[in-house]
């Protein structure tokens, strides 16, 4: 696993990332690999340094030490944008759609910029495209509707549309789940698991517990922005550190 | 072409017809003084909209690219007695350049932080002119006009059609930008510049290239400032109104639409023209003033805003 770049590396590799702010240690040396099409879960308690992880590798922050090699290239002062063109793609923790514009238009933007825009010429290719990555999420029928109208739910999912718009090979869900019901929970869920497959790895940040476990080929934890845990789900989950880190003591 | 961009271009030759005609055929100077402030802060207001309205960087510093673009026309007249063309593509490239530099320097602000950061630079660059004693220093320059080219009869007429056909060139660059993927970014990076950069838009490029064309139109829509009133002073070409009335018109027309800072420079300008000639021109600002007031509060959307609310309701009945 060490040549990178070869089809059989990994797709990303995390090399001993530190990132602090101020005095405060968000991650503490973490080093992690993931594979091409992996579909991998990533918990920890609130303040554990998930969303900062993410921040790092989709490149809204820069690290203070270590590296981001994403197929076997250092994209560790790479902008996000040209992190997007390789490949990585993002929802946000709190929903961040484009207000001005409608859903179908909040897609256009990613398809509009996006790495292989060339396949799709013309302006109508990219509005097919865009309706139907619409339609596989299941919000069609919302194609025309103003971002400020959807609910939460339907703010998830368009979400998740707009990351697919940019033909990702790496997608990371940061709490895609959060404040859903149980009925949306499992609907969001098979929608990420049905994303994934040979050419899409999912990093998939949640709380839930549930999800985590039917989702996930591998687990990590982190807490303190360390990872404690790492490994297939019901390993991490019956480690005692992990169990420490999310109940107390 | 598309059917949109047929109607587009012959409304723009009709424009520039009927404007060619009447420097032939209106005899009174009057009409073509005043209109030519009209379509000077039609080209600012059109320009200031592509950084300001589609990006949403609010750029306090109007009075910075218009001065820049006077001052540039004085300079070349007072080294080489440079015609009107080169007095405005020099404006142009100058703006443009400072729009890259000043863009360089303050567009990682946001906010209210770039609006003053461009106040700023218009001071620098004021402070700068007055200290500068070949282009007039504080107490202004006296500029002699060339004789004027066919077929005009008057330069104040040949500076009117200047300025149309400069409005034609403004909006048919900032009509491009708004229906191109720059357009989609730009609107994208003002919803929210994370959000559009992590869906690869290349956000810092963008704004730059945002700062430049705005900063080079509104320069080229200075130069001719120059000679018009014949007489150059850095308190005139760098008077914050300049900034103050352009954001004005372009909020109050509305900045979803290059058609809005058309409609708002228009409107305001028209009104400035006449309260200039029945009240005085002190009560213009006032005027400014209270209608930015009321459009902020009432149709913060600006005319095309209200126009389409309208619209909409009319189709819901």
């Amino acid at each position: 696993m060490t040549t990178s770049g070869t089809p059989e590396g990994p797709l990303l590799r995390i090399d001993a990332m530190t990132k602090t702010f101020g005095g405060f240690v968000a991650l503490d040396s973490v080093n992690v690999e993931i594979r091409k099409g992996e579909r991998f879960g990533l918990i920890g308690p609130n303040g554990s340094g998930k969303t900062t992880l993410v921040n790092c590798i989709s490149g809204a922050l820069r690290p203070n030490k270590g590296a981001v090699v994403f197929a076997g290239e250092d994209i560790t002062q790479v902008p996000p944008n040209q992190r997007s063109h390789r490949g990585i793609a993002r929802s946000f923790q709190i929903p961040r759609p484009f207000r001005s514009m409608t859903v179908l238009e909040n897609l256009m933007v990613a398809l509009d910029f996006a790495a292989h825009r060339h396949l799709l010429e013309t302006a109508s290719h990219r509005r097919d495209a865009a309706m139907s990555i619409l339609t596989r999420i299941g919000l069609a029928s919302r194609a025309g509707m103003a971002t400020t109208a959807l609910t939460q739910v339907e703010l998830r999912k368009m979400e998740l549309a707009r990351a697919m718009a940019t033909g990702p090979k790496l997608l990371i869900s940061d709490e895609a789940m959060a404040g859903l019901s149980t009925s949306e929970v499992d609907e969001v869920l098979d929608l990420l698991i049905s994303l994934g497959g040979e050419d899409i790895a999912i990093i998939m940040i949640e709380h839930i517990m549930q999800a985590v476990m039917r989702f996930s080929e591998r687990v990590m934890c982190l807490d303190a922005g360390k990872i404690i845990a790492i490994g297939a789900p019901a390993e991490v989950m019956s480690d005692p550190r992990v169990q420490e880190a999310y109940l107390g003591t | 072409m598309q059917r949109n961009s047929i109607a587009f271009w012959s409304g723009a030759a009709i424009f520039l017809i009927a404007m060619l005609l009447m420097t032939q055929f209106v005899t009174n100077e009057y009409p073509f003084f005043a209109g030519y402030v009209i379509l000077q802060f039609v080209v600012l207001s059109v320009a200031w909209t592509i950084l300001g309205g589609y990006a949403g960087y609010v750029n306090f510093g109007t009075n910075a690219f218009f001065g820049v673009g006077v001052y540039s026309a004085v300079l070349l007249i007072q080294a080489f007695q440079a015609p009107l063309v080169v007095q405005i593509l020099v404006a142009a490239a100058v703006g443009g350049l400072l729009g890259l530099g000043i863009g360089l320097l303050t567009l990682r602000m946001r906010g209210i932080f770039f609006s003053i950061a461009t106040i700023a630079v218009a001071i620098i660059i004021e402070t700068a002119i007055t200290n500068w004693r070949f282009v007039g220093g504080a107490a202004g320059i006296q500029l002699q006009r060339p004789p004027v080219m066919q077929p005009f009869d008057s330069y104040v007429k040949m500076l009117f059609f200047v300025q149309a056909f400069m409005v034609v060139l403004a909006v048919a660059i900032t009509r491009f930008i708004q229906n191109s993927r720059i357009g989609r970014g730009l609107q994208a990076l003002r919803d929210d510049e994370l959000a559009a950069e992590c869906m690869g838009v290349p956000t810092l490029r963008l704004k730059l290239l945002a700062c430049v064309i705005s900063g080079a139109l509104i320069s080229a829509g200075g130069a001719p400032a120059a000679m018009y009133v014949q007489f150059a002073n850095p308190d005139s070409a760098f008077n914050l109104n300049i900034s103050v009335s352009v954001l004005a018109m372009s909020l109050i027309g509305g900045t979803a639409h290059w058609i809005g800072p058309v409609i708002g420079a228009i409107l305001l300008g028209g009104t400035q023209q006449f309260l200039a000639v029945t009240i005085s021109s002190e009560i213009n600002v006032l005027v400014l003033g209270i209608m930015l007031v009321l459009f902020v509060v009432a149709a913060p959307k600006g005319i095309i805003g209200l126009v389409e609310r309208i619209r909409r309701a009319g189709e819901k009945a």
